[in-house]
């Protein structure tokens, strides 16, 4: 085939040619909002129908009914939704914990990250707790020699951020040092065992909360996060969370 | 590397094609408008949010979206539309269907490519390859070694695009996956630092691949104020050369325009996000002529 350098040849040229023809001269850059002004593809419509007449069949049933939108952005230390997730997941898994095992949980830690969505003012239902958990997670409770709730504190006054406890009432100073750590009240004894609540994603390594590695046991509750918020808000009529001083810092 | 020259050899025949249509007299002194569209961190929003929504009542919607999509290839066929990852997980439609609806609805868009976010392994690695047979768009990810997954084969580091003749060089960046995704559900996934990675995949698309446009699709997030010197897009634009625009996500960063950020070299480079859950659709125009005088005067950016 000999006319085929001949043609790459040409095409080299051409691609040559083209390169020195193209040149940059203006960027624009500009973001649509994807309102309700906009007309819906009627194809598209018609294909997502079918499936979610299916999802949200058993999904639209009021549990519950929030007096106010509630955020993760809201409350710097502890926010209403971490308060109303972490108290959700003690008073749902302590009498789950206590029925196995004759031992109380001491505290729950989640992570801030794992606030999903906001709680909106209004009626809650099951679709609100597929929004705010909609992980595959488990509540796991840990137990934890005072030595390591002490890493736990530190890891927490070294975040900074909001996430979710309770049992631990923590408080820092202006330099985000530790002030007081209190479990139940009681300050941290560092041969005490403690049973904290948390979520297997928490224990497994993830947000680096290492101090879950070095434990005595764990217990494996096999609770979805998910349905323990489902359980909770069926029990409450009406969600009124607030931030409060469980963990906080000094001005 | 075969892929990289059945790559090439793509090139060379749409351009000849190209050739064959225009002739030569079209090339000169036409201009020639590229227009980048991108989505970030859907998270299975497929419904728009509700009108009793706290937030975002009534944004939002793939169905929405796709018709805003349609009238933006109407007025410019030479579009492209790419997702920055975290496709997967954020509605039930996720935990009923697992992400099929997602990737289905992706591909009847006519997306071209996504790079692969933390949360699109939330069924694992092998939920994501479980979905791949839905999905008629390219995944991207230079900084992901999937050697020893299920995924090898199935990611490449970068594509390059022909539009108009222009050569639009993508590659993808995914952020690092140690404490922040179980190792189980990652598995063998190794990755490897974005800013090395980008630093090299803007040379093999600028100097071998010789692409008109380099653009970034990026997970690794725009800026973490707390940790100023970890990955982030505004750190990458910094640290590298001849990328054009980093399309960014993770952060679920609302920007009130673009970023213009200085490259390694003085250069501008646009760095843009457009927060998360389909509310908004992001859109980039890239104007090219061939006069020589008007590019002389610079890049004008106008955002």
């Amino acid at each position: 085939m000999t006319f085929k350098p001949l043609l790459c040849c040409f095409i080299v040229l051409a691609l040559v040619a083209c390169k020195q023809e193209s040149h940059l001269y203006k960027i624009e850059g500009q973001q649509l909002l994807i309102s309700d002004s906009l007309g819906s593809n009627q194809e598209i419509e018609a294909f997502i129908k079918p499936y979610r007449e299916h999802v949200f069949k058993d999904l639209d049933s009021v549990l519950s009914y929030a007096v106010d939108t509630y955020t993760k952005t809201n409350g710097e230390f502890n926010t209403a939704i971490g308060n109303l997730m972490a108290d959700a997941v003690y008073e749902e898994s302590n009498p789950i914990f206590n029925k196995r095992t004759g031992k109380n949980i001491d505290m729950v830690l989640l992570n801030h990250g794992g606030i999903r969505s906001i709680i909106s003012k209004g009626n809650v239902t099951t679709k609100t707790a597929f929004e705010i958990m909609p992980f595959e997670n488990s509540v796991v409770v840990v137990a934890l020699k005072g030595t390591q709730v002490n890493a736990l504190v530190n890891y927490l006054a070294k975040a900074k951020r909001a996430h979710p406890i309770v049992g631990l009432q923590l408080v820092l100073d202006k330099t985000y040092n530790v002030k007081s750590a209190l479990v139940r009240g009681k300050p941290i004894e560092s041969e005490t065992v403690y049973y904290v609540a948390t979520n297997d994603y928490l224990y497994n390594g993830g947000d680096h909360m290492d101090f879950f590695k070095t434990n005595d046991s764990l217990y494996v509750l096999d609770y979805k996060i998910r349905k323990v918020l489902i359980d909770y808000f069926i029990k409450k009529d009406t969600l009124n969370p607030v931030i409060d001083d469980r963990f906080i810092q000094l001005k | 590397m075969k892929r990289r020259e059945f790559i090439q050899q793509t090139a060379v025949a749409s351009t000849l094609i190209g050739l064959g249509g225009l002739g030569f007299q079209s090339f000169s002194r036409n201009d020639k408008k590229i227009t980048i569209l991108h989505t970030n961190d859907v998270h299975s929003h497929i419904d728009p949010f509700g009108p009793e929504d706290g937030l975002n009542a009534n944004k939002g919607g793939v169905a929405r979206r796709a018709s805003l999509v349609e009238s933006i290839r109407n007025e410019n066929p030479n579009t492209l539309l790419l997702d920055a990852g975290d496709m997967f997980q954020g509605t039930p439609y996720f935990n009923y269907f697992g992400g099929e609806l997602e990737f289905k609805l992706m591909s009847m868009l006519k997306y071209d490519a996504a790079t692969i976010g933390n949360h699109d392994f939330d069924n694992g690695i092998d939920g994501l390859f479980a979905q791949l047979p839905h999905a008629n768009f390219d995944f991207i990810s230079a900084n992901y070694d999937f050697s020893n997954t299920i995924m090898d084969n199935h990611v490449k580091p970068y594509r390059v695009f022909e539009r108009d003749g222009i050569k639009i060089g993508v590659f993808g960046l995914g952020i690092k996956l140690d404490g922040l995704v179980d190792k189980r559900m990652y598995k063998e996934t190794v990755y490897l630092d974005p800013i090395e990675v980008a630093q090299d995949m803007s040379r093999i698309l600028k100097e071998e691949e010789r692409c008109d446009l380099i653009i970034c699709l990026s997970h690794i997030g725009y800026h973490y104020k707390n940790a100023a010197d970890k990955p982030s897009d505004l750190n990458l634009a910094k640290a590298t050369k001849n990328i054009d625009l980093i399309i960014g996500g993770h952060t679920h960063t609302f920007l009130k325009k673009p970023t213009v950020v200085k490259n390694i070299e003085d250069k501008n480079v646009l760095v843009n996000q457009v927060g998360c859950y389909g509310i908004n659709l992001g859109r980039i125009d890239f104007y090219f002529d061939s006069d020589k005088n008007k590019a002389a005067n610079g890049t004008t950016i106008l955002v």
